[in-house]
């Protein structure tokens, strides 16, 4: 589906939205009548200093209007823009800044949906998607940490050998099935129904904890991980305990 | 109440290994791990590639005291697979963040790697997701969250974003924070736009003085193990909130260094516009002099 399909189905009300560059922000109105903010990047470009702090500068603006709105965030990315340039000048800063914004709405009472339509890898993908607190994405969606043949490449293994292995995993091969599997993406929607009621449904659960480790262990992609970080939670509560009881 | 005393003899961070910096971090026979080695939680993923486990998944978490308070220790080891972060590896600090903010303990987060571990990338980015959202749950109970950056693997890739929703940063001149590492650049885009093998480029662009001039970093310090100690004691006293006024002190720092060097060709015309006498002589300098060189450095005060 091409941006502006996505953005049809989704506020059949209507929408207003800029972009600039590959970045889109501006508010739609969801069937209710309730306002929704709406930000993204698109074109499958790569996220650098310039774009991740225009895009936190949005959020913080939301933030502060202290409206409560939720904040839909699309992603079709390439991943972390790579240059000296956007190094040099503290690309990790920039990029965690981003996320933070988002962490922070969704702390005071702004519901963040991220909606992966492509692609989105490696420090992009953690800036933006992974940083909301409900992760969607529609069918063809691409996510990925690193695509098999950089992979093969640094891991020295032949390309078919990570294929055949892959097929075995979900834990390390880049697509979407694998990141639904492993707990990073809460649910793929169904592209043929309407867009609108998916997007209130989601709307609609409440706000709660971080459950992607949860949901990695009920679908089979990542078994240990929620169960190990509670067994931590355990250890460190005893001592706690012990010491002052 | 009894001497509060930290293991005096000098140790390199940089040369150290994980256990070796924990020792020598927090007050004298404090420390008591969690999920030790002893319970050989090793990744259940490296098997498939016919990679050697380590039986903790090359990250310490534990509790400890520093300066006689208590604190919460994660010390990754970069001589294990990079430092990098897989599945229980990160489970291990996603635990110890949430479990810091129910007990409302400052945490010390000892960065020593490369990033996400790609025999199990998926995991391992969506662990690194999970540590930032338990980092800024964790400030915004309260809790200081204080990474120290000077291992041998630097702090490069999802560590170097886990670093940037720390309270305070402290950095040695061998610790490197970056997104992607040298040669990650040089082979997605060439050989013109970042040389791997030019380690002078590599520490003057991603190094700890770099860091330290543009606000990238809090403390400086030498790559001594007691330097560590007093600067974490010392970053304990400091701020500690993640609220809508920190963020926006934050957006505002990172839009002024954009647009003061935004068009910065190399760190050195950067360090010469922070006003710096010398600038070529800065990665000679020693930590005193160079200290004093950097009086009029970009900080992060209470925008981090």
């Amino acid at each position: 589906m091409t941006l502006d399909d996505i953005l049809a189905g989704l506020f059949p009300n209507g929408s207003k939205i800029d972009m600039t560059g590959a970045m889109i922000a501006g508010q739609a109105t969801l069937p209710d009548g309730k306002p929704i903010h709406v930000l993204g990047v698109t074109q499958g470009q790569p996220l650098g200093a310039d774009e991740a702090i225009v895009l936190a500068g949005r959020v913080i603006e939301i933030v502060k209007s202290g409206d409560r709105a939720p904040i839909l965030f699309l992603v079709d990315s390439a991943s972390q823009r790579m240059s000296k340039r956007d190094e040099l000048l503290g690309l990790s800063e920039y990029l965690s800044h981003l996320a933070k914004t988002l962490l922070l709405a969704e702390a005071e009472g702004h519901r963040t949906i991220g909606l992966l339509y492509g692609g989105s890898a490696a420090g992009a993908f953690i800036a933006t998607a992974l940083a909301t607190g409900t992760l969607v994405a529609l069918p063809g969606a691409h996510p990925a940490v690193m695509d098999l043949p950089s992979m093969a490449r640094v891991t020295k293994l032949p390309i078919d050998v990570l294929r055949a292995k892959a097929e075995a995993t979900p834990v390390f091969a880049p697509g979407l099935d694998n990141m639904v599997l492993t707990g990073g993406i809460h649910a793929v929607w169904d592209e043929a129904a309407p867009l609108a009621p998916q997007l209130a449904a989601v709307l609609q659960r409440p706000q709660g904890q971080d459950d992607r480790g949860r949901l990695g262990t009920e679908r089979g992609g990542r078994r240990k991980a929620a169960e190990l970080a509670a067994r931590v939670a355990f250890a460190a509560a005893s001592h706690h305990g012990a010491r002052h009881g | 109440m009894t001497a509060v005393t930290a293991n005096a003899n000098s140790l390199s961070w940089y040369e150290a290994s994980a256990r070796q910096r924990i020792d020598a971090l927090v007050d004298a026979g404090s420390f008591a791990e969690f999920i030790g080695p002893e319970l050989r939680e090793i990744s259940p993923h490296l098997a498939i590639f016919d990679l050697p486990e380590q039986f903790d998944d090359g990250i310490v978490i534990g509790r400890g005291r520093l300066d006689g308070a208590p604190v919460l220790v994660a010390a990754q080891e970069g001589r294990f697979m990079g430092g990098a972060f897989g599945e229980v590896h990160g489970a291990k600090l996603t635990g110890l963040l949430r479990a810091a903010r129910a007990l409302e303990q400052d945490v010390l987060i000892l960065f020593d790697t490369g990033g996400v571990r790609l025999q199990e990338a998926n995991a391992g980015e969506l662990a690194i997701a999970e540590i930032m959202r338990a980092v800024i749950e964790a400030r915004r109970a309260g809790v200081n969250v204080i990474g120290l950056i000077g291992g041998r693997a630097g702090c490069y890739g999802g560590g170097s974003l886990i670093a940037g929703t720390c309270s305070r940063l402290i950095v040695s001149e061998q610790g490197r924070l970056s997104v992607s590492g040298p040669e990650v650049i040089e082979t997605n885009k060439g050989i013109e736009e970042f040389d791997s093998r030019d380690r002078a480029l590599v520490w003057r662009t991603m190094g700890g003085k770099h860091r330290y001039l543009i606000g990238g970093a809090d403390t400086f310090v030498d790559d001594e193990a007691l330097a560590f100690r007093e600067a974490a004691i010392n970053a304990l006293k400091a701020g500690r909130r993640c609220d809508v006024t920190v963020l926006e002190a934050e957006q505002t720092r990172l839009e002024r260094r954009l647009q003061r060097f935004g068009a910065a060709e190399d760190a050195v015309e950067i360090w010469e516009r922070l006003g710096i006498d010398q600038p070529t002589e800065i990665p000679g300098l020693p930590t005193g002099a160079f200290l004093r060189a950097a009086a009029n450095r970009e900080n992060a005060d209470d925008a981090r």
